[in-house]
């Protein structure tokens, strides 16, 4: 399964020229002279290149910096879009009024500051955690199964997460949009038993591997979407919130919804952070990793578990929002390699960002009516990776 | 079952090692003693005893399916034994932490994976994982490790190209470097000259010399027998899974030997320089 899905990587091709000028000069007739002079210019040039690593190679703070200024940019943006026809200067003064050290005074009236401060902002930043956190979860999945196709969702996290909601939303439990709701509590039981669960038949008989927990993964969310779509259709009117909860959205982003659930992300992020290294070494087949120390089945076991939860819980903030964790990693490593210490910060920061742009363009595109913000990933998120992988196998893309 | 076992190698005294960073296990053994391995209800080794110390270079010889590689795993833990021991240092394999290990063994597989976009020197950094603390950052002094290695592999020049574009000998030293980061003193490699041409095999050959006699100990698994004869000082002979010789090439590569393991098709030759055994096919069938 693994080598069908492997990574596109043009550095297989072996006709491809790797310098522009090497063309040129293979169809000329070889001078031995010429040759000499060419291959130790080349050697120099590789000499000179030759004793930089990773670090060196590829300065690691550009590409934060430019990705937090981006957040920053982002954001301040999102902040200033919205139903209300508050102008944007006033909207953001309304925030770094707020913040300590700042000599910033907006005459704004009370709704305005109630609106900013308790509507877009609250779903400004739910869209920024749970970005990141799908952004983070997918680079350290795409990790642990060296395949640029796996993502968060792929263990049942999903399919577990809509079951559980679908319950809650059909039994006679309180499901306010606002203040206390049992959907996210159900949604993120049920990814988490049945990410348990993938994780137990897997085993089952063996130790679980690659294929095991891909296919255990796959067979329970097949069973437990079907669960899904059977209640769906017998639900009736009652069933159609489970519409809103499988394509995702930000609608009821409280604060308190948000002081939940960021704990359970930061944990997870902070377990994977610690095995960041380990998932380079990773990177090699699992023998090799094994004799360079690794206990290979622990990392990948502590690193899924830390990552599923991420996940689970950006699913019951949310819903389900797709893309994001898949293709974030995937561009981010293309750009920058595939060093974990620089991967996973910048595709938390990348995933946070293009998740709050999604959502102002799902509550702007057709307002009144909010686009779910999954179909606003999936649109535009999926032309955009087709367009990374085309410009990146035609070379013109950043390496 | 060890016909024509040899002396080995244990009371040599084994050259100064170089200065290591963790004094842990100063130059250790590692030792088989009694070695049998099972797999699906079938006996891959049995009875195997070998050791290997500091500044030798061992091959391990044997028809396909005679249980090199398996003897290479079971040396390095990755199977579990049926029968017998592995001792490192006179500890037992099992005991040592994984990450000890890793300080004092490396291994080079037959067809180990990277990903395609990596640089060698990426790479070969990657060796220097036993050695990191929690955070997993690496000093300048391991990134001389590593360039170290790689000069010792004879991939210097490589350091900045990505895997992708090697060649397999070059492709061979960048793993080999990537072993050598991890400063072993023992070092072991499974068929590191398969696919190789023949200069591309001498020089390698040439590399693991050259590791031995800077105080590594070194195992090889090779096919060829003359090749493995000309350079290791000692060869173990394996064939369905038991010792069959052990000892000095000429005692080992003999005309007995060879016809007992390989059959009628190869015949011994002594090389007309006046060196050792040459391994080459029997001409008796083709003549007129």
């Amino acid at each position: 399964m693994r080598r069908a899905l492997e990574r596109p990587s043009h550095a297989r091709d072996p006709g491809r020229p790797r310098h522009r000028g090497a063309r040129g000069h293979r169809d000329r007739p070889r001078h031995p002279d010429r040759r000499g002079r060419v291959s130790a210019r080349g050697r120099a040039r590789e000499l000179a290149g030759g004793a930089t690593f990773a670090s060196q190679r590829r300065a690691s703070l550009p590409p934060l910096a430019l990705a937090g200024a981006l957040l920053l940019a982002v954001a301040a943006f999102a902040l200033t879009r919205g139903a209300a026809a508050i102008p944007p200067a006033t909207a953001l003064g309304v925030l770094l009024e707020r913040l300590p050290l700042l000599p910033f005074e907006v005459d704004a009236p009370a709704t305005w500051e109630r609106i900013v401060l308790e509507v877009r902002l609250p779903r400004v930043v739910a869209a920024g955690i749970v970005g990141a956190a799908l952004g983070f979860a997918g680079a350290s999945y795409q990790g642990v199964f060296r395949n640029p196709l796996a993502e968060p969702f792929l263990l049942g996290v999903s399919s577990g997460a809509a079951l559980g909601a679908a319950i809650a939303i059909l039994s006679p439990l309180p499901t306010g949009a606002y203040g206390f709701s049992w959907v996210p509590a159900f949604a993120f039981a049920g990814a988490a038993l049945t990410v348990v669960l993938v994780y137990l038949l897997a085993r089952a008989g063996a130790a679980a591997n690659d294929a095991t927990l891909i296919l255990a993964g796959v067979a329970l969310s097949a069973v437990l979407s079907a669960a899904t779509s059977f209640l769906l259709l017998t639900g009736g009117e009652q069933a159609r919130p489970i519409f809103s909860f499988l394509f995702g959205g930000f609608n009821t982003a409280t604060w308190q919804r948000i002081a939940i659930g960021t704990p359970y992300i930061v944990a997870g992020a902070a377990v994977v952070a610690l095995h960041a290294r380990v998932l380079d070494v990773l990177q090699l087949d699992s023998e090799q990793a094994g004799q360079l120390g690794v206990n290979v089945n622990r990392v990948r076991l502590t690193v899924l578990a830390a990552a599923s939860l991420m996940a689970a819980t950006a699913v019951a903030m949310a819903g389900i929002i797709g893309f994001v964790g898949l293709i974030v990693p995937h561009a981010v490593r293309m750009l920058v390699g595939a060093g974990h210490a620089r991967l996973l910060p910048l595709a938390a920061l990348v995933g946070a960002s293009l998740l709050i742009a999604a959502d102002v363009v799902a509550r702007t595109a057709l307002a009144p009516q909010e686009v779910p913000v999954g179909i606003v990933t999936a649109l535009a998120g999926g032309p955009f990776f087709l367009y990374l992988l085309r410009a990146h196998r035609a070379g013109l893309g950043p390496r | 079952m060890t016909a024509a076992r040899a002396p080995v190698a244990e009371g040599q005294a084994p050259p100064a090692p170089p200065p290591r960073s963790t004094p842990t296990l100063e130059a250790p053994t590692l030792e088989a003693r009694g070695v049998a391995v099972e797999a699906g209800g079938r006996r891959l080794l049995s009875g195997v005893d070998l050791a290997l110390g500091a500044g030798e270079l061992v091959g391990l010889v044997g028809p396909n399916g005679a249980g090199k590689s398996t003897l290479l795993r079971a040396l390095t833990g990755m199977v579990p034994l049926a029968a017998g021991s592995v001792t490192l240092g006179g500890r037992a394999l099992s005991s040592v932490a994984r990450r000890e290990r890793a300080k004092h063994v490396a291994v080079v597989q037959q067809l180990p994976e990277a990903p395609h976009s990596i640089t060698v020197a990426e790479l070969v950094l990657l060796g220097r994982y036993p050695h990191l603390g929690l955070l997993g950052r690496e000093s300048a002094r391991d990134r001389d490790y590593a360039a170290d290695a790689m000069r010792r592999a004879g991939c210097l020049a490589l350091a900045g190209r990505e895997l992708g574009t090697l060649s397999g000998g070059e492709r061979r030293r960048a793993f080999i470097a990537r072993a050598l980061a991890q400063e072993p003193t023992l070092l072991l490699l499974d068929e590191p000259t398969a696919h190789l041409d023949v200069a591309a095999q001498a020089e390698l050959f040439a590399v693991l010399r050259e590791l031995a006699a800077g105080g590594a100990g070194v195992l090889v698994v090779a096919h060829d027998l003359t090749l493995a004869a000309v350079h290791c000082e000692r060869l173990l002979l394996l064939a369905g899974g038991r010792v069959v010789a052990h000892g000095p090439p000429e005692a080992v590569v003999s005309a007995e030997n060879v016809a007992r393991v390989y059959g009628a098709g190869v015949e011994v030759i002594a090389d007309p320089r006046g060196g050792g055994p040459l391994v080459v096919p029997a001409r008796e069938r083709f003549r007129e």
